[in-house]
């Protein structure tokens, strides 16, 4: 380790929202990085808990693999609510 | 899978940047279109970092703890506007590490402005109020950009420059409400900002040889005469509020444009910044370069303990 690798930083903004990615932070170890993510990302009362995961493990989908991994889903139209025509005298549904 | 050819790659490419979607950081884009990203994303980072020497100069002279830790508070947020731009770039695929050094070298560009002494108190305030109110101006068009990463930086940063400008103004304003002689020193100030904090928006745009291609590839979204004008128009009202004049004989409100009218900028004096010949270009580097090298020992510290403990 010459240089302090990098790390991904998530923030809860309140509980019951989701971790969110806000950016990332360099840092010697987990510990340091959730220091310098709170300094950087939460001065302002963004956040409630944080998450830090070195960038190294994330793997991510190839944006050339995009047409392949979700065009599929585009042509399911009958997984939409709006896809049944139901009578207007129904009601409820 | 059926090969993507690269005109396929760039005609998809040039499809998303038409329909304003943004391009993410995995996403094939030209190797220009890159270089001018990492340049102009750098370069913007450099200068959130070498924005907190004017104002630290102030920070023990500050004349309530309430004005110091408002001071500390926005000198802070640089710092972490720094952080971010750091981070988007860095989505680019070039290090960190090395873009700071080329920054500490003296190869990397920041703004001319931060080139420029705070003399007296005075300049705190216009330096908030002017100088991040153009930064303002022109971070709130690139908040559209076309690049994801820099946008989402851009969109972070202008919710906090709002508190930096609107911290200058206050102090502007107490100044002006004072004496004679505090009245005087803001003006003072203001004329020593007001013509650098006008060349923030670079050359004029028949002389900007970058511009065009980064307005194609909607890195910038505004030029910077249109940006210029703007920052003008909403700044002149300010002004008069404060009693003050800007050092511009030939400013006056021209109600054919709806425009503000300005006289002349001294470009000679911008290129002569650049080129290193401002008051302060080599004391702002000398300053960053020696703390980075006495920071060298903590860097080293930090590592050796996380080798020996995690
Ligand atoms: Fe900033
Ligand atoms: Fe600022």
């Amino acid at each position: 380790m010459k240089e302090w690798p990098l790390w991904e930083v998530f923030i809860r903004s309140k509980n019951g929202q989701y971790h969110k990615h806000v950016g990332s932070v360099h840092a010697t170890d987990a510990q340091m990085a959730i220091e310098h993510a709170r300094d950087t990302y939460t001065r302002r009362n963004e956040g409630v808990s944080i998450w830090v995961v070195p960038s190294k493990y994330i793997t991510a989908s190839d944006p050339e693999d995009e047409d392949m991994l979700f065009e599929p889903a585009k042509d399911k139209v009958y997984r939409h609510p709006t896809f049944y025509k139901l009578p207007d005298d129904v009601k409820n549904i | 899978m059926e090969h993507t050819t690269s005109i396929d790659l760039e005609k998809r490419f040039e499809e998303k940047i038409a329909r304003e979607l943004k391009i993410e950081p995995k996403d094939w884009m030209p190797e220009e279109y890159r270089r001018m990203l990492i340049r102009q994303i750098s370069q913007h980072a450099h200068s959130e970092v070498i924005g907190m020497l004017p104002e630290k100069n102030w920070l023990t002279r500050a004349p309530t703890l309430r004005r110091k830790m408002a001071l500390l508070a926005k000198i802070q947020d640089e710092a972490g506007h720094g952080l971010y731009l750091y981070s988007a770039v860095e989505t680019l695929g070039v290090s960190r590490e090395q873009l700071y050094r080329d920054f500490l070298d003296g190869k990397a560009k920041y703004s001319n402005i931060f080139n420029y002494p705070a003399l007296t108190w005075a300049d705190i305030g216009v330096i908030g109020w002017l100088v991040d109110g153009a930064a303002i101006v022109n971070q709130v068009s690139l908040q559209r950009t076309s690049f994801g990463p820099y946008a989402r930086a851009m969109v972070r940063i202008c919710k906090e420059e709002n508190f930096h400008q609107r911290q200058g103004y206050s102090i502007c304003l107490t100044l002006a409400r004072g004496s004679a002689e505090q009245r005087q020193m803001l003006q003072d100030a203001i004329n020593r900002w007001w013509w650098p904090v006008l060349m923030m928006f670079g050359p004029p745009d028949a002389e900007s040889k970058h511009s065009q291609k980064s307005m194609k590839w909607k890195i910038k979204r505004a030029s910077n005469d249109t940006l210029r004008q703007k920052f003008i128009d909403q700044t002149v009202p300010q002004l008069e509020y404060l009693g003050m004049k800007a050092p511009d004989p030939h400013l006056k409100w021209n109600p054919e444009r709806g425009h503000y009218d300005y006289g002349p900028i001294d470009w000679e004096e911008f290129w002569n910044v650049i080129r290193g010949k401002g008051p302060c270009n080599k004391e702002r580097l000398r300053t960053k370069r020696v703390a980075y090298e006495e920071g060298q020992w903590v860097r080293d510290a930090a590592i050796a303990y996380a080798k020996e403990y995690n």
